[in-house]
């Protein structure tokens, strides 16, 4: 859902945006829908990492 | 045919009990297994896995490795006694595609002893579920195409998932996370196996050769991106594979420890005279559907090139000439070097970087395939565009991979985080994006925190996925496998890759029907005959067919 949602919308953004200002780089566009990504997933990262990394133990398979 | 073939994949999950670390994994495992049987209404939920095929010694190159000399790990065909962890008579070739004829089996006088350590589950969509070395694994029914083998493989994690939660829910049992990757960051690996039924006439040899630089180069796009380099991490930083820095031999059986390029084991589960199984060892557990199907839909492209060698010999010729100096050296190059710009040594004196190499394999296929005047199907022609994309893109503009190649997705959420909250690659933040990003839970997987944002491709459709969680790939011997379970499941007391053991009340013995050809046992060749029959003792009547008529009943 939220995915057809946020492609619709750059899609729009492709069609008709307003003239920018001043066009930003494709590394600032990524950069910017990165940061987007990581506020996505900033809810869900686990608070304690460093326990939680430690805490992941496996035994070995093939 | 090009790309179509008998294919399957196979992956041990990292199983974690949280806040537990010293949590047996054996038991989680089973856990996960018996939870998920519990669902499954037929018998064969519970039924033994025939051993009667498995023969995990048989080498490749012609050998068969003795018991006593072998890694007590690699014995895995023993139900009474489960492989630890690594660091610790022919059938007749059935008629009209249907199974074979059923052969009798003695009844055994007890029920055998069933040890829950050994749990193993065939399901309905032709899979099987059991526990492996201390993780839950999910083997993928047979499959021919690449994209049936991204479904299957997806529906695993289906099955793994609602397995975990099945335990979460129950107040006796202890909470279980379940990840679809490699490694712990602390010397332990586990494996995602890719299977290939490659026709027995290629010299094993040929095998070896070719197919090594292709499995060293395509990290560039199979990797699924780790956090720490060096077997225990003991380097901060990332590369591009889960596998790189345990693999030490460059052709070898064991698959546990001594981790080769190319593994030997030759166990068809088939007829041995017309296949081998290569069992490939190297490769990541894959979340992202476009690595899965790359990663798949070449290897089969290579193979179908091998198979052809004497319609294309310009071709193999050209991928022949590819041999590295070191490939052994080479695989952890590829996966530590994020530019992709690291030249390799190839045996005739040239120096290639990875993806120059793989732009060879791809052009060698292309070439075969004009030479042997083999017009691609559609299967294949998506493969080939995909993999010419792919390996354009990575040299020109690798950021714009990012939904395609696991390690660039997951590299870009790592940079992002390191540029935002200015993060060294030693901290204990990016390990656990690299362990939460394959979390099988959607709400807590960070893989599928992208694929709802749309930041990463949906190659295949969710339904299809949904679908085959419960239904097998019509076009292998898994649809009769899958469909005789879920029609007959009461009266199936075992099963395995090859044969399904009915047990039919009030008949004098246990009936063994084998599946001897993976390409069999379709829907085309058994629907009618499973759908026409309403018992299992009927159905076994019309297998046992005109054979049984002319006197071998």
């Amino acid at each position: 859902m939220s995915g057809q949602q946020r492609s619709e919308r750059r899609h729009d953004d492709d069609a008709d945006a307003p003239e920018p200002i001043s066009p930003p780089t494709a590394a600032q566009a990524r950069d910017t829908e990165v940061d987007a990504l990581l506020e996505e997933i900033d809810g869900v990262l686990e608070s304690n990492a460093e326990s939680f990394v430690r805490g992941f133990v496996q035994k070995g398979g093939q | 045919m090009t790309v179509r073939r008998v294919m399957g994949i196979e992956t041990e999950y990292g199983i974690a009990e949280p806040g537990h670390p010293m949590a047996n994994p054996m038991l989680l495992s089973s856990y996960v297994v018996a939870a998920y049987a519990g669902t499954q209404l037929h018998r064969a939920a519970r039924a033994r896995w025939d051993y009667d095929d498995e023969d995990p010694l048989q080498d490749a190159r012609g050998f068969h490795l003795d018991r006593a000399s072998a890694h007590p790990s690699v014995l895995t065909d023993d139900p009474a006694h489960p492989a630890p962890s690594g660091d610790a008579t022919p059938e007749d070739v059935p008629a009209r595609g249907r199974p074979g004829a059923p052969q009798s089996r003695p009844r055994l006088p007890v029920e055998e002893y069933e040890d829950p350590g050994v749990a193993n589950v065939i399901l309905t969509n032709g899979a099987r579920l059991y526990v492996d070395h201390a993780h839950p694994e999910y083997s993928s029914p047979e499959v021919t195409s690449p994209r049936d083998l991204v479904v299957w493989d997806k529906a695993g994690e289906q099955v793994m998932l609602r397995a975990a939660r099945i335990v979460a829910v129950n107040p006796a049992l202890p909470d279980v996370t379940l990840y679809k990757n490699n490694v712990d960051g602390k010397g332990a690996t586990y494996g995602t196996h890719e299977n290939y039924l490659v026709d027995r006439a290629v010299p094993f040899a040929e095998i070896v050769d070719v197919l090594t630089p292709f499995f060293v180069t395509r990290t560039v796009f199979t990797g699924a991106g780790r956090v720490g380099i060096g077997q225990v991490g003991q380097l901060a930083g990332f590369q591009l594979a889960q596998r790189a820095d345990y693999i030490e031999a460059e052709v070898g059986l064991e698959t546990t420890l001594r981790r080769p390029i190319i593994n030997t084991r030759d166990e068809p589960h088939a007829d041995p005279e017309r296949w081998r199984r290569l069992h490939v060892i190297i490769g990541d557990a894959n979340m992202l559907e476009v690595a899965t199907f790359l990663k798949v839909g070449t290897s089969s492209l290579v193979l179908w090139l091998l198979e052809h060698r004497d319609a294309a010999p310009h071709a193999v010729a050209a991928v022949r000439s590819l041999r590295l100096v070191e490939p052994v050296g080479a695989v952890q190059l590829v996966s530590r070097d994020l530019t992709m710009t690291t030249r390799l040594a190839l045996a005739d004196g040239r120096r290639l970087t990875a993806l120059e190499i793989q732009r060879c394999y791809l052009e060698a296929v292309r070439g075969g395939l004009e030479e042997a005047a083999t017009p691609p199907d559609a299967a294949t022609a998506e493969v080939l565009d995909r993999w010419e994309s792919v390996l354009t893109r990575l040299a020109t503009d690798p950021a714009s991979c990012a939904r395609e190649v696991e390690w660039l997705a997951k590299l870009r959420l790592l940079e992002g985080l390191r540029r935002r909250d200015h993060l060294s690659w030693d901290h204990p933040r990016l390990a656990a994006v690299d362990i939460q990003w394959s979390d099988l839970r959607p709400e807590r997987g960070l893989y599928h925190r992208l694929l709802e944002a749309g930041a990463v491709e949906r190659l295949v459709d969710a339904d299809a996925v949904s679908r085959a969680v419960h239904e097998p790939p019509t076009d292998t011997r898994a649809y009769f496998r899958g469909r005789a379970l879920a029609r007959f499941g009461a009266e199936i007391s075992a099963a395995s890759w090859d044969s399904l053991i009915f047990d039919v009340p009030g008949a004098a013995t246990l009936q063994r029907v084998g599946m001897r050809d993976p390409w069999r046992g379709t829907e085309a060749h058994v629907r009618e005959l499973l759908d026409s029959s309403g018992a299992a003792s009927e159905l076994l009547e019309k297998l046992m067919g005109p054979r049984g008529s002319t006197g071998a009943a």
